[in-house]
């Protein structure tokens, strides 16, 4: 366990966090201007990446594949809003997540259907696919130093839109204030398809740039949906900078844990035993952090005022 | 934000739908016999248990307003307690059952500690928190199967008996089970208890003021769903004659989360009969094409739009259309 | 006289014709993962075995053959429930199946003790093989742990000095961490268990890469193995350290890992190269059928299944209600395989060579390639603890 290894192990964890972070981003928005529980967002995450490798099989271009994918989510995913979750908006969260489980299993076998079940990829545009050297015979890729960088691009772009812009003024009324800022004369519904509109891009971002990673296959979007929940619950809901800190925080453990787990474990018990019990706990041990933040702070790390 | 669930209005001739529910569940197996009789048998039972589990759910979501979104924990752990024994060749229910149910009350009442000092989302999610963290456990236990599971040598017998050895002897002990369940939660629902219980779901600050211990209450109605979740589970290992890691994973408390709401949440035998739906729906649909969810999601999404109180919500609004004429 | 013989071979047709249509179908069942992540695999058996009857002209054993496919969505009870509507509802006489380890365990009891056979094209865990051991239980792929043996016994001949091994946290990766240490005597410079299913290696890459080993050695299959490779490559490890496998460069997933693989390693029983008329002609039928796919091992070790039955049902004149008699014809394994020599053991594995595979570029796609005899009409090391004679 040298040092060096925890610098690369600690770079693993942002990377991951970010990732996190994009999804989990449009995750709380959505959640906190509109209390709608969209459990279809890990499908739209989904759809990014099977976007990309769509049109970049067709132009053979990353950057277009990129933004033509964007272009194509956002339409799908604001078909999806006006034929079904707009009529969810003012039902109970258990309805919301009954009818987007039911697009999730729609959408997870339709892109079988479509694409075949077995995995596409997609290829690291060539400026970005060479290694940087760290240290002496440790190596870097390029790409997920690109993740971090976008990602943390899209978090300050956030931040700007939201605590500078006049919309993101109204999702932050919107967040803790719903009721007044429609009694304000705000059009509301059209506010919530922005922010509908703009959280399905952000997901379909980070499965763009996560598909030259990761193996773009039916149901990807599930076990990252349930991270993205874990991440916006321990953020405390409709908190930006919560989901930010959370998303770091989740990447950071949940990384960090699978790598070291084995060896601290070693240092009470023997290998065998550490072997089998470590990667256990390091599964564990988001779900840990969870469960105890909520013990402590019952609302997450950064409550919205007024709920 | 707080999460209403919208519980049916009690409506008058309730008594009847109950009365046929158990009546056709009865009377299945002498259908079952003209046909493929073990399979039925077999399915029928899988839809009682879940039917027990789905209860246990309805009556804390329902009733309560905790939505639990770790319920099959409960279901792996009284499957798990049925399997580590038999592994051990210790297969007698006068053992095996209760420490299941006392394994299960354990969990609930360590866990519901912790769960019910959060609300709405945030117990969801800390209730799906204790789910993985479980199911992680179970996955690491290689003594048992690992992530593989591991197959039961023997069904449970009592006093040395092998009671539910047969197809047919094991299908009517889970229905006794299920009317009992059914029967004790009706009771619960409608005692003092029950009363403070749901009024602790629609005004939990009035309920307080008047001098109750909501969390008390709720914790003790989260023991008791959890109980019956472990009787799920150990049922369920004896009619699978397997367990794993798998009947507790997030994906399985959805799945029971859906039943509840297929059925009609808050009516106690709505959660049976949306267990059947959801079971016999997913083996029919499962006959025609295998890609059944492309049919089963957007139907999903019609009984949210369409079918307010799930089927039987449905079924009711239909009934009194046409009495009306 | 020349008449008379096509006459006489006419009757005979027609008569044989009439013998087989007033037969009943033959009814096979399949139980495999269809929907998931891993259907892709499940599939491949699937297509396998449809292709066995295809090339049949739709019979087994001069039966017409009926199938019931059901997909046990990698869930164990479902997978129980599924086995038991086969059984009883479609009443076949085999099930062919299942893809995983686990579902295997799940249905043995319920396919078994009802009296029908269980072939196994995949999933051939040790238990089975050596304690557990079950007369109605045949299997035509391998006991699980030896394509890494294969792997072990050639990272050992080769000299390597210190391989890196890494498999997902559950029995057949313990299995498999085990059967590639049987063989190798080396340094092991760190076992590494992953959780089932886990997508990004960064942790574990950055460990290859501090321990300075000679070789990596892996088990992750499916979708799991496409990322590891991906990342692999990535990380620019490729150049220096060798790639030693199992089932995670293979037809199913090459597809998505393409030139990510090339030159990697993997332990396997067969490959679409694998120089016999038989399986040139089988791998051609493959692609046509299927929009230009390459079979993977799943697909192969499925038309085996079929041949196998195929082949008892021949010797037992197409029947199947005597057990007894149907029982030692599989036994025999009365069919030429497409992988060449093939038996039985007492525990009804497969006594099989064994290969080490390279991946290579054919046209535009890319497939496994035979570099090497491992090991000749190789025994599992299970089959001492089978009560079976």
């Amino acid at each position: 366990m040298s040092f060096t290894l925890l610098i690369v192990q600690t770079l693993n964890g942002l990377q991951f966090g970010v990732l996190l972070f994009l999804i989990a981003a449009g995750l709380t928005l959505v959640f906190g201007v509109m209390d709608f529980i969209n459990l279809a967002h890990g499908v739209q995450y989904m759809l990014g990446a099977y976007l990309a490798v769509m049109f970049y099989a067709l132009t053979g271009n990353f950057l277009i594949a990129l933004i033509a994918a964007l272009a194509a989510a956002l339409l799908l995913g604001l078909l999806l809003e006006f034929t079904v979750f707009r009529h969810l908006y003012d039902r109970d969260h258990l309805e919301q997540v009954i009818a987007t489980f039911g697009i999730i299993l729609f959408l997870n076998q339709g892109v079988k259907v479509v694409w075949g079940a077995a995995p596409l990829s997609l290829p690291i545009p060539d400026m970005f696919s060479g290694t940087i050297v760290l240290s002496p015979g440790i190596l870097y890729p390029v790409w997920r130093l690109m993740i971090i960088g976008s990602g943390l691009a899209v978090a300050l772009l956030l931040y700007l839109l939201v605590s500078r812009t006049r919309v993101g003024m109204l999702v932050r009324a919107g967040a803790t204030h719903a009721r007044i800022v429609s009694a304000l004369g705000v059009d509301i519904r059209r506010l919530f398809m922005i922010v509908f509109g703009f959280g399905t891009m952000l997901a379909a971002f980070a499965g763009v740039m996560i598909a030259p990673i990761l193996s773009v296959e039916p149901g990807m979007g599930d076990s990252v949906l349930i991270l993205a929940f874990v991440v916006i619950v321990i953020g405390g809901i409709g908190s930006m900078r919560g989901a930010f800190i959370a998303a770091l925080l989740i990447g950071l453990v949940d990384t960090l844990g699978r790598s070291f787990a084995i060896d601290i474990l070693r240092l009470v018990m023997p290998p065998s035993p550490a072997r089998t019990v470590g990667p256990a706990i390091a599964s564990m041990l988001i779900y840990v952090l969870m469960a105890l933040v909520l013990y402590f702070r019952p609302a997450g790390l950064f409550p919205a005022k007024g709920r | 934000m707080s999460l209403s669930v919208t519980a049916l209005p009690r409506a008058r001739n309730y008594e009847a739908l109950p009365i046929a529910i158990f009546l056709v569940l009865a009377l299945a197996p002498l259908a079952a016999s003209f046909g493929a009789e073990t399979y039925l048998l077999g399915l029928f039972t899988r839809v009682m248990i879940y039917g027990i589990a789905a209860l246990a759910l309805d009556f804390i979501c329902g009733y309560g307003g905790l939505v639990s979104f770790g319920h099959a924990a409960f279901v792996g752990i009284g499957a798990y307690t049925a399997g580590i024994f038999s592994a051990h060749g210790i297969t007698d229910m006068a053992i095996t059952l209760p420490v299941a149910l006392i394994v299960s009350a354990l969990f609930a009442w360590l866990t519901g500690t912790v769960c019910l000092r959060t609300k709405s989302v945030y117990f969801i999610m800390i209730t799906l928190a204790f789910g993985q963290m479980i199911y992680f456990v179970a996955g690491s236990l290689s003594p048992y199967g690992g992530d593989d599971g591991m197959t039961l040598k023997l069904r449970s017998t009592l006093f040395g008996f092998p009671v539910l050895q047969n197809d047919r002897a094991l299908y009517y002990a889970v229905l006794a089970f299920l009317l009992v369940s059914y029967l004790l939660l009706r009771a619960i629902v409608s005692s003092r208890f029950g009363r403070v219980f749901r009024g602790a779901r629609d005004n939990p600050t009035r309920m307080a003021t008047i001098g109750y211990d909501v969390f008390r209450y709720q914790r003790v109605a989260y023991v008791i769903a959890g109980c019956l979740g472990g009787l799920a589970g150990f049922l369920l290992a004896n009619a699978t004659e397997f367990v794993s890691p798998s009947f507790m994973s997030w994906q399985r408390s959805g799945e029971l989360i859906i039943m509840v709401l297929f059925g009609g949440i808050g009516t106690l035998h709505g959660a049976i009969v949306g267990a059947a739906a959801f079971l016999l729906l997913e083996d029919m649909l499962g006959g025609i094409t295998e890609n059944w969810k492309l049919i089963f999601g957007p139907m999903l999404v019609l009984i949210v739009l369409f079918a307010r109180g799930g089927l039987l919500g449905l079924a009711q609004s239909v009934w009194e259309r046409l009495r009306r004429g | 006289m020349n008449k008379l013989l096509s006459s006489v071979a006419a009757i005979a047709l027609i008569g044989a014709a009439g013998a087989a249509q007033a037969q009943e179908k033959l009814k096979i069942g399949v139980v495999t993962t269809l929907s998931g992540p891993a259907a892709v695999l499940g599939q491949q058996l699937r297509n396998g075995l449809q292709l066995a009857i295809k090339d049949n002209g739709g019979k087994l054993g001069g039966r017409e053959v009926e199938l019931f496919v059901q997909d046990d969505e990698l869930k164990p009870d479902v997978a129980v429930s599924k086995a038991k509507a086969l059984i009883d509802r479609d009443k076949v006489d085999f099930v062919v199946g299942p893809i995983f380890s686990n579902i295997l365990v799940a249905i043995m009891k319920p396919v078994t003790e009802s009296g029908a056979f269980l072939i196994s094209p995949n999933a051939g865990t040790s238990n089975f093989a050596g304690k557990d051991c079950n007369p109605n239980f045949f299997v035509t792929s391998y006991q699980n742990d030896q394509n890494h043996e294969v792997m072990g016994k050639y990272a050992q001949d080769a000299g390597l000095k210190k391989v890196f091994i890494m498999a997902p946290n559950y029995p057949a990766g313990k299995d498999s961490l085990a059967g590639f240490k049987r063989f190798y005597k080396g340094e092991v410079a760190d076992e590494v268990y992953v959780p089932l299913g886990q997508l990004d290696y960064s942790a574990e890459l950055s460990k290859i890469a501090a321990s300075g080993s000679d070789a990596v050695f892996v088990f992750l299959p499916g979708g799991m193995g496409v990322n590891f490779v991906k990342q692999f490559r990535q990380a620019g490890l490729a150049d220096k350290v060798k790639f030693l496998s199992a089932f995670t460069v293979d037809e199913s997933t090459l597809p998505a890992q393409k030139e990510a693989a090339l030159g990697f390693f993997g332990g396997a029983n067969w490959a679409p190269d694998l120089n016999n008329a038989q399986n040139k002609k089988f791998v051609a039928a493959y692609e046509a059928e299927y929009n230009g796919a390459i079979p993977a091992t799943y697909a192969f070790q499925a038309y085996d299944a079929g041949l196998l039955i195929d082949g008892a049902l021949k010797a037992t004149g197409g029947k199947t209600d005597n057990k007894d008699a149907l029982r030692a014809a599989l036994a025999k394994a009365p069919f030429t395989s497409l992988r060449g020599a093939f038996k039985f053991n007492t525990n009804h594995y497969p006594i099989q060579d064994f290969y080490q595979v390279k991946v290579v570029q054919v046209g535009d796609k890319f497939a496994t390639s035979i570099d090497k005899k491992v090991f000749s009409d190789y025994a599992d090391p299970h089959v001492k603890d089978c009560a079976m004679k």
